[in-house]
């Protein structure tokens, strides 16, 4: 049986650490406020960027001088994922989610007999992916965004991802991140940025998904297609992955914020619960004193 | 009122611009070009100048853009820029300040791939300055 003062030590600590929760709940409330204007801001961008690459990739898809970024270089031997996932913790399951389905996917890929590579952004995905398959990683990126991801972060990582696929690292490149749906919901994305597919990965799109039919009209290029494909594509991609951080940066807050709800509440349950023993307990000794007392004055 | 099209000047962190306008001209990589509704398909790249929407033939909005992408349809002209500001929003001292950067940056690039970049940028910040005056 706990002591008095060993249950009101408890009560303290476990007051000490709601306050913390709570403290912690408000921060990333405010931060998530940020976050997900930005985040919504930048989707009519990334959308209008799928929308002209989709249809210049539409036009150049049978042609063999189309470059290789839009169609790929013929091969699918080696896979990169890019793992878009938090530096700091308690966030809820929102690292783990996005490390199983990677898991997951490596497995089934290297199953299929294909390699694998990971470029990690963000610790805590490193922290969780070097466990089974450090080996693999071949670049990581750390500290992306603590004010808020900018468009030059994602432009250096695009980069980065256009140098190693020019250099013949990967030939398929798949970014995932989670896709913040609402403060509750985040869904893991697998998005194909190299070579290009016209993916539109949420139903928030679809109200922006019009049909474009120009009956087979062809494009006036300023300067030479190549030229503009040449500039386009690594751009488009650094977009996207300037949309994955955004999404990434809004999900953490939302699963923060969740998260540390659930457990401010916890935390109130667990005081309650102490409280109610620190009563009895107390009610218990003072029964037992009495009862000594009275039984003490009937002997004499 | 005349014939409108949609235009709209997306920038990555928002969409800056939506309406219907009359004409717009846009700053091409092989110089500027006119846009009015019905224009033929064309996919440009926009250098870094200046985006001047016009209304019953007189300039009414100017928006900084610092390079890009635009794609122009009959019914329709996007142009999706690195970057974009609206002119009377600018900053001269800020600007001058970007040039100077810039400018110290191309003298310090030490590989080919960092001067290019400079250069650029470089680029970019002439014409901000341009766009002030």
């Amino acid at each position: 049986m706990a002591t008095l003062k060993d249950l009101r030590t408890r009560i303290d600590s476990v007051t000490q650490t709601q306050k913390i929760t709570s403290a912690m709940k408000m921060v990333a409330a405010s931060k998530l406020r940020r976050a997900q204007e930005s985040a919504e801001a930048a989707r009519p961008y990334a959308q209008r960027m799928e929308r002209m690459v989709g249809s210049l990739a539409e036009l150049l898809q049978d042609r063999d001088d189309a470059p290789v970024l839009l169609r790929g270089n013929g091969a699918d031997k080696t896979h990169l994922i890019v793992v878009a996932t938090s530096d700091r913790g308690l966030c809820g399951g929102f690292n783990s989610s996005i490390t199983r389905a990677t898991r997951l996917r490596i497995r089934q890929l290297t199953s299929d007999g294909k390699t694998v590579k990971i470029f990690c952004i963000g610790r805590k995905g490193r922290e969780q992916l070097s466990r089974e398959f450090g080996s693999l990683i071949i670049g990581s990126a750390a500290e992306v965004g603590k004010r808020g991801p900018s468009y030059d972060e994602a432009d250096t990582i695009g980069q980065t991802i256009t140098d190693l696929f020019e250099q013949g690292e990967f030939d398929i490149c798949t970014v995932v991140y989670n896709h913040f749906k609402s403060v509750m919901t985040q869904i893991v994305t697998f998005q194909q940025v190299i070579p290009f597919a016209d993916s539109a990965p949420d139903a928030a799109n679809d109200d922006e998904a019009e049909q474009i039919d120009h009956g087979g009209a062809i494009y006036e290029f300023e300067p030479e297609e190549a030229e503009i494909l040449e500039e386009l594509l690594p751009y488009n991609l650094s977009i996207q992955v300037f949309r994955a951080l955004l999404e990434s940066a809004a999900s953490e807050q939302g699963a923060r914020m969740t998260a540390m709800d659930s457990a401010t509440r916890n935390a109130g349950e667990m005081i309650d619960k102490l409280t109610l023993n620190f009563n009895r307990t107390r009610q218990a000794k003072i029964t037992g004193e009495l009862i000594e007392i009275i039984s003490g004055a009937e002997a004499t | 009122m005349a014939d409108t099209f949609q235009f709209e000047l997306v920038a990555p962190e928002k969409l800056i611009f939506s309406d219907d306008i009359e004409f717009v001209v846009v700053p091409g990589a092989e110089g500027d070009f006119g846009v009015l509704p019905g224009h033929a398909l064309l996919l440009s790249t926009v250098r870094p100048g200046i985006i001047e929407i016009h209304e019953n033939d007189k300039p009414k909005e100017r928006f900084f853009v610092g390079g890009g992408f635009a794609e122009v349809t009959p019914e329709r002209c996007t142009v999706l820029s690195t970057e974009s500001v609206n002119l009377a929003e600018i900053d001269e001292s800020a600007a001058r300040a970007r040039l100077d950067t810039a400018e110290r940056d191309l003298n310090d690039a030490a590989s080919d791939g960092e001067r290019e970049k400079a250069e650029k940028a470089l680029e970019v910040a002439q014409a901000l300055v341009a766009a002030c005056s």
